[in-house]
């Protein structure tokens, strides 16, 4: 049940890619489809009455949280930061070409 | 776990909101929150690594995003074909909701993933790197060519946002209208 509410955000901002027309929104969109990538992964990796995944020195640990996806993605939050201010300047260059955000309005590319 | 759903359906309430609404700080600002939402979940979820990265990924994407509302410009036009459009889109996503929830009963129950691979990691994780930290031991001991590509990703992307946004190259404005002309 909860997968699926995570795939309800995924489904907002499939929703705003598709339907949008600002580049913004659309930006917007591929962000939060990012957010409930990510935290599906980490909804998979828990563990009920689990422990973060770091070991202390005069204790015995018996349940731990799954730690492969939590260090997958600690990668892809980085990337994503680096994707998104990709896209932002892509975003800027077109707006200084074309002067609109519109998506409809953006027909020619040029170079 | 009752926590988790109300933060999910604030999070779904605020994705809804940076979409709908038509002011762009408020949606960027709605964005924020949402991403804050999944810092917190995070540390519900026991990733406090995640929780601190994301925390501080979600302020660089604000300020980003801000950047780019302050070229204002607003379209918001419904003609075209406005109804087809919708309803295309409403369908696809029904059908993806549909594939979404009969391919989540094969993920593991939640609260009892499968450690298949994690099982090893956590028992001789200390033994075999000595990082107390079991994220830290694998993202840097047992998968760092992982990490080795994702700088690469990170160095690629940086060069790019340099080369797009440089004044260095960039035919003047007047120069392009000239080419227009001809």
């Amino acid at each position: 049940m909860i997968y699926f509410l995570c795939m309800v955000l995924f489904a907002i901002g499939l929703y705003g890619v598709l339907r949008k027309r600002n580049l913004i929104k659309i930006i917007i969109g591929l962000i939060i489809i990012e957010y409930a990538t990510h935290l599906l992964f980490i909804l998979v990796g828990y563990r009920k009455g689990g422990r973060s995944p770091i070991l202390a020195p005069d204790q015995e640990i018996l349940k731990i949280v799954d730690p492969l996806p939590q260090a997958l993605i600690l990668t892809a939050i980085v990337i994503g930061l680096a994707v998104t201010a990709l896209i932002v300047a892509i975003a800027m260059r077109v707006y200084d070409r074309y002067g609109t955000f519109d998506i409809t309005k953006i027909r020619r590319l040029k170079g | 776990m009752l926590e988790l759903y109300i933060l999910l359906s604030f999070m779904i309430i605020g994705a809804v909101i940076a979409l709908e609404i038509k002011d762009m700080i408020s949606s960027v600002i709605a964005v924020g929150a949402v991403g804050l939402g999944v810092s917190i979940a995070f540390l519900i979820l026991k990733a406090p690594d995640l929780a601190i990265t994301q925390l501080v990924v979600e302020i660089l994407i604000l300020i980003i995003l801000i950047r780019l509302t302050l070229k204002r410009d607003l379209p918001f036009s419904t003609s075209g074909r406005w109804l087809l459009n919708t309803v295309v889109t409403f369908i696809f996503i029904a059908v993806f909701l549909g594939v979404a929830y009969f391919a989540i009963k094969d993920l593991p129950e939640f609260g009892s993933p499968i450690l298949r691979v994690a099982g090893t990691y956590i028992a001789e994780g200390l033994k075999k790197t000595g990082a107390a930290n079991l994220v830290a031991s694998v993202i840097l001991d047992f998968r760092a060519y992982d990490t080795l590509g994702e700088a690469t990703v990170l160095f690629t992307a940086v060069i790019g946002v340099i080369t797009i946004m440089r004044k260095i190259g960039r035919k003047k404005i007047d120069e392009v209208v000239n080419e227009e002309d001809e």
